[in-house]
């Protein structure tokens, strides 16, 4: 492929952050979208800064593709108003709105060129002549399909075809860009490196926009800020950052990663600690509970921050003892199955440098002493 | 050691295997019950008739040692020059092109329609263009002159509705010829249209949209370019055996309907001229492959694309 830029000139140029004074350029006011008796959106209130890359996450059929769908025009919702830059558009059809959107097949048109894909909305706003070929021709340049504008969609690589899509939703400007899962049909390999070069083009432009995705890496890796989405609803939005760290679910914390959820009840009124059935000691959490005893909670522990050592640890609380059921070694981690007198399995990812660091590498069977700071520890109460 | 597998093998590896068979099978049948009986017509067109059984001259001759081989071209020059041939030529080729522009204007939104109703709302509606596949060509034609004669159904009730004093002249006439053609070829027109508007990718249309085409601009700039081969390969469905066809203008068209099958068939049966009529053929082949041929090179040049 000519002209694919080399890994170090796709990193991400640092921006700054999306100005607050606009913290609401797109926004959905309680939206709800039913299709007879099962409701897509339900009551999906949301707020999108101006030139942010924010990500719709969640599985299939979470309503995240029906929201995009909404805010394109392609579907009318049932009560609530979608907002672009301080213009309700909520009754607008989809060819008055300042709104575009690069579908899942990328859907260009067979018939036509690339150029012609790219000169179509244009055209349609009865553009001067001249304008659409200055403003195709500087929108090929842009995604570097320059020299395939004579092909046809058919003669195009998959990587080409998401370019010469993408040329063709940004010719017009559009206050807001949809991106409909921009990577699934594309090939593996060439995804994260195609992440990285669509996320560049986007800040280069500055469009603010919105894409859908399941995959939870491209997500993380493209998005200033996340929602995560199920059965309709927004459970958690944030930076892939806080998502992961913080999350505020159940739900959240097993959709982003993995994690080892405890069921746990506060020891005492306004305590630190909580009491699991599945641990022999408690659970000691960073911050005291504003709350009442025996509160039951779920309290989530990533695998990759727990410390798997031979000897016994010397504290008393956030620890464990259990022998190795299992492990996979997965190249950057090993992943070690750890199941614990009560029964319970933890998952424990070690990076190598880690494993290295221990007398010989933990084998099936070994009794081992797992232990974690209580700051890793995070307590949902949804 | 022994020989015997071997001539087997040599054998096997001689004959037709299995995907040949198959697909050679309709070749074989289209040689033998096709291409032989119009190798036959086209030898016929170059003899010259007379009062015998077969009722032609014989064009291969061996006589006193010598092979005389004698082609008429009589028959050809006829054919290309006689106001009649031309004339019921022109007339078919015309009528046809009529049948064809009118079961498009019927056939295209149709469809388009069936393909976008749901799914079962879809094979429904199917089944109602194919069903009058079940009943018998003739008797389907024959009915229509009840419905379209001075005293029919369509007459009478329009009469009835006080639309008309005097009946409407529909049969014996071009429009009752048309209303056939285009009623009998219409089904042949929307199976082809309907199986391509049904695979129709409607993401297509939703991006036309969302780029700001409003949906008559979508259809126009994306449906109805996209659907051209399927809209040529329907035609020529329609159009190639509308030229030929003999007996809606033999029931339903007036005595001045006079198309190229009715000619051949005159030839044939009543003058007993196998000559002229097999010339007559030649010269319909040989029209109705031109835009055959010019679909095949449209093909062969958009190939690969979807």
């Amino acid at each position: 492929m000519p002209n694919r830029p080399t890994p170090a000139d796709t990193l991400r140029p640092s921006r700054p952050p999306a100005p607050d004074s606009e913290p609401d350029f797109v926004q959905l006011i309680d939206v709800v979208k039913k299709f007879g008796a099962t409701t897509a959106v339900d009551h999906v209130s949301l707020s999108v800064r101006r030139k942010e890359l924010f990500a719709l996450l969640g599985s299939s059929g979470c309503g995240k593709s029906t929201l995009l769908r909404l805010m394109a025009g392609l579907e009318t919702p049932d009560a609530g108003r979608i907002v672009v830059d301080g213009q309700d558009i909520t009754q607008l059809p989809p060819y008055q709105r300042p709104v575009n959107m690069m579908f899942q097949s990328y859907a260009l048109f067979p018939h036509m060129t690339v150029e012609a894909n790219a000169a179509y909305g244009l055209k349609r706003e009865g553009a001067p002549r001249q304008e659409i070929k200055e403003r195709v021709g500087a929108a090929l340049d842009l995604v570097q399909m320059s020299q395939y504008a004579k092909r046809k969609p058919h003669q195009l690589s998959g990587g080409q075809q998401q370019r010469a899509a993408l040329a063709r939703s940004l010719v017009k400007r559009p206050k807001l860009l949809l991106l409909d899962e921009p990577m699934s049909a594309l090939d593996k390999k060439i995804r994260q490196q195609t992440q990285f070069e669509l996320g560049n083009i986007l800040y280069s432009v500055g469009v603010t926009c919105v894409l859908v995705t399941h995959d939870q890496e491209e997500a993380m890796t493209m998005a200033d800020r996340l929602a995560v989405m199920n059965e309709g609803r927004i459970i958690q939005v944030g930076t892939p950052n806080e998502v992961y760290e913080a999350p505020t679910s159940r739900f959240a914390a097993e959709f982003i990663g993995s994690t080892n959820l405890f069921e746990a009840s506060l020891a005492g009124d306004e305590s630190r600690l909580f009491n699991c059935k599945d641990l022999e000691v408690p659970l000691q959490v960073h911050n005291p509970m504003n709350a009442r005893m025996n509160l039951a909670v779920q309290i989530s522990l990533r695998p990759e921050r727990i410390t798997l050592t031979f000897e016994p640890v010397d504290q008393p609380t956030n620890w464990a003892v259990g022998t190795i059921e299992q492990y996979a070694y997965m190249g950057s981690y090993t992943l070690y199955y750890v199941r614990l007198k009560s029964g319970r399995v933890m998952a424990v990812d070690m990076s190598q440098l880690a494993v290295r660091a221990l007398p010989r590498p933990p084998d099936y069977g070994d009794t081992v002493y797992l232990s974690w700071g209580s700051d890793h520890l995070v307590v949902l109460t949804r | 050691m022994t020989m015997g597998p071997r001539p087997l093998a040599w054998l096997k590896s001689r004959l037709p295997s299995g995907r040949t068979l198959v697909i050679g099978t309709p070749f074989v049948f289209l040689l033998v019950f096709f291409m032989v009986p119009f190798v036959a017509v086209l030898i016929i067109s170059f003899a010259d008739p007379q009062m015998s059984v077969p009722p032609y001259t014989p064009i291969a001759e061996f006589r006193d040692g010598y092979l005389r081989i004698t082609l008429s071209l009589e028959h050809y020059r006829a054919v290309l020059t006689d106001s009649l041939y031309i004339g019921s030529y022109l007339y078919s080729v015309e009528v046809a092109a009529l049948t064809t522009v009118l079961c498009l204007l019927i056939g295209y939104p149709a469809c388009y329609l069936i393909a976008r109703s749901s799914p079962s709302k879809r094979n429904l509606l199917l089944m109602a263009v194919m069903l009058p596949f079940w009943t018998s060509y003739l008797i389907r034609v024959y009915a229509w002159i009840g419905l379209l004669k001075n005293q029919g159904l369509i007459n009478h009730f329009l009469h009835w509705l006080h639309l008309i004093d005097q009946p409407l002249k529909l049969y014996h006439n071009n429009a009752g010829l048309l209303i056939g053609m285009v009623y009998n070829y219409l089904p042949y027109l929307m199976l082809p249209l309907y199986a391509h508007f049904v695979k129709l990718d409607t993401t297509l249309l939703e991006a036309a949209r969302v780029l700001g085409a409003r949906p008559w601009q979508a259809f126009f700039t994306i449906t109805v370019p996209m659907s051209k081969r399927a809209v040529i390969a329907a035609s020529l469905l329609v159009f190639i055996p509308a030229v030929g066809e003999y007996v809606i203008p033999e029931i339903l068209g007036g005595s001045n309907s006079l198309m190229i099958g009715r000619v051949m068939w005159d030839d044939f049966f009543v003058n007993t001229d196998w000559p002229s009529a097999s010339a007559a053929t030649g010269a319909m082949v040989l029209l109705l492959l031109l835009p055959m041929a010019w679909f095949q090179r449209l093909q062969k040049r958009e190939i690969g694309s979807p």
